[in-house]
């Protein structure tokens, strides 16, 4: 039997998507961010694993599947300092930092009142300032921060 | 940037060479009216929640400029009581006028009734977001008011908070050579996201809640109504509300030729005894609103260019 520190808790994946350091308690807000009903390969997650960087960390790790740099770049929003790898035959072959979008969609706007929460609309936000996160809304044009995200 | 075919939503989408159009525009048209300009066109007026000044000032230019309108001015008549969605309703309207102009209580909805439409859109108000229309003919009434929009000294006093038109002036205002004053109590005072957007446009800016102190350096005061609704306590509303009241006793400590704004309606806060004099011009203000408005319209159907 291995000795405890070298167990891997979660299993590695011969080919996929590795999205790693975030922060805890976004992980499964990112998960919902990357629509995982679209995915038909295994997809798995992992919380409150340790990490030096992060004290907590989140992992998801998506089977047979390189995500496209717009679908990690949403990631941003939420988790700035994620990072995404690439995996070819259990080795990674691209290792990449995501950055906020200029345009983001797929997720709410926070204001009650705004048009796209009273009838059927595609929200659409523009960034404003990556660090701390701003985007404003393109209809109701409010500013929201990352707290204000709800998924 | 051509106007034929433009929806007007947000002062955000204007350039500065595009606020000097409009008002360029609305200039000649007061100067020489065209009351057959925009014969054989329809405005569709849709406002969704009641507004006096807006919707009269809207039809009157449309029908000096010899077009017709047709609208509502109540949801309640319409199929919205119905549950017809506001994409419906302009789709459907769309096809009856040549500029749709709207009112809606919800933000964003200007937006969102420009994206059904294929006639340009005109925003007549959204919720708290944007009255670019007002905002407009703010800058119209400074620049004839002073002769100029450059190297004016602008204090905005009151709710600053929640004012809608004071974050849209503001904005528009940040094109030109301009010092900002913002007089408010801390509780209303302008919204920190809207004071880093001008320090990035290197716009100096004022933060204050002392008017008297302040007062002698302006051009212009652009007066707000505090709200009492937006204290939760009626003893601070009182205390704050006087001290943000423009009277005679003010007008000595400010500059001759001063000139005092208000996007109407005003509860208190500017005494009735100045509005005979020169420096009043809130009542000349709502009056621009007529010839920014025919600008926008000759403008966004084609009929000028």
């Amino acid at each position: 039997m291995k000795p405890a520190e070298h167990i891997i808790p979660v299993p590695a994946i011969e080919e996929g998507t590795v999205i790693d350091h975030l922060p805890s308690r976004e992980t499964l807000k990112v998960m919902r961010l990357l629509n995982p009903q679209e995915f038909e390969h295994p997809i798995t997650v992992a919380l409150n694993l340790d990490s030096k960087k992060l004290g907590k960390k989140g992992v998801i790790k998506v089977n047979n599947r390189s995500l496209t740099k717009d679908e990690v770049d949403k990631i941003a929003i939420l988790a700035p300092q994620a990072t995404v790898s690439i995996i070819k035959n259990y080795k990674v072959v691209q290792k990449n930092r995501v950055h906020a979008p200029k345009s983001i969609s797929g997720i709410p706007c926070s204001n009650p009142n705004c048009i796209t929460n009273k009838e059927p609309a595609e929200t659409q936000f523009e960034l404003v300032q990556e660090s701390p996160l701003r985007i404003r809304c393109h209809f109701c044009e409010r500013i929201m921060s990352r707290k204000d995200i709800a998924l | 940037m051509t106007f034929k075919g433009r929806d007007i939503i947000s002062i955000r989408d204007f350039s500065k060479d595009d606020i000097m159009k409009v008002l360029e525009t609305a200039q000649k048209l007061e100067k020489k009216p065209q009351p057959n300009l925009m014969k054989g066109a329809v405005m569709g007026c849709l406002f969704f929640e009641p507004s006096t000044r807006t919707r009269l000032s809207f039809t009157s230019a449309m029908e000096k400029l010899g077009g017709q309108v047709l609208g509502f001015e109540d949801a309640a008549v319409t199929s919205v009581q119905k549950g017809e969605t506001l994409w419906d309703t302009t789709k459907m309207v769309n096809n009856y006028v040549d500029v749709i102009v709207q009112r809606h209580p919800v933000e964003g909805a200007a937006r969102l009734a420009a994206n059904a439409a294929d006639v340009p859109v005109i925003n007549a108000g959204d919720g708290a977001n944007q009255h670019p229309t007002q905002t407009l003919l703010d800058l119209y009434t400074v620049q004839k008011e002073k002769g100029k929009l450059d190297g004016l000294n602008i204090g905005f006093v009151g709710d600053l908070k929640y004012g809608r038109t004071v974050h849209s002036l503001c904005m528009a205002m940040s094109h030109f050579k301009t010092k900002l004053y913002f007089v408010a109590p801390e509780a209303l005072q302008m919204p920190e996201y809207y004071l880093a957007d001008l320090q990035k446009k290197k716009v100096p800016y004022v933060v204050t809640g002392d008017l008297d102190k302040v007062a002698p350096e302006l051009d212009i005061i652009y007066m707000t109504r505090i709200q009492k609704e937006r204290f939760p306590d009626p003893v601070e509303y009182n205390r704050l509300k006087d001290s943000y009241r423009i009277d005679k006793q003010l007008l000595k400590r400010t500059k001759k030729d001063v000139r005092i704004l208000h996007p109407l309606p005003r509860i208190n806060e500017i005494s009735t005894d100045l509005d005979d004099t020169p420096n009043a011009a809130y009542f000349r203000q709502a009056a621009n609103g007529v010839p920014v408005r025919q600008a926008l319209i000759a403008l966004v159907t084609g009929r000028l260019s």
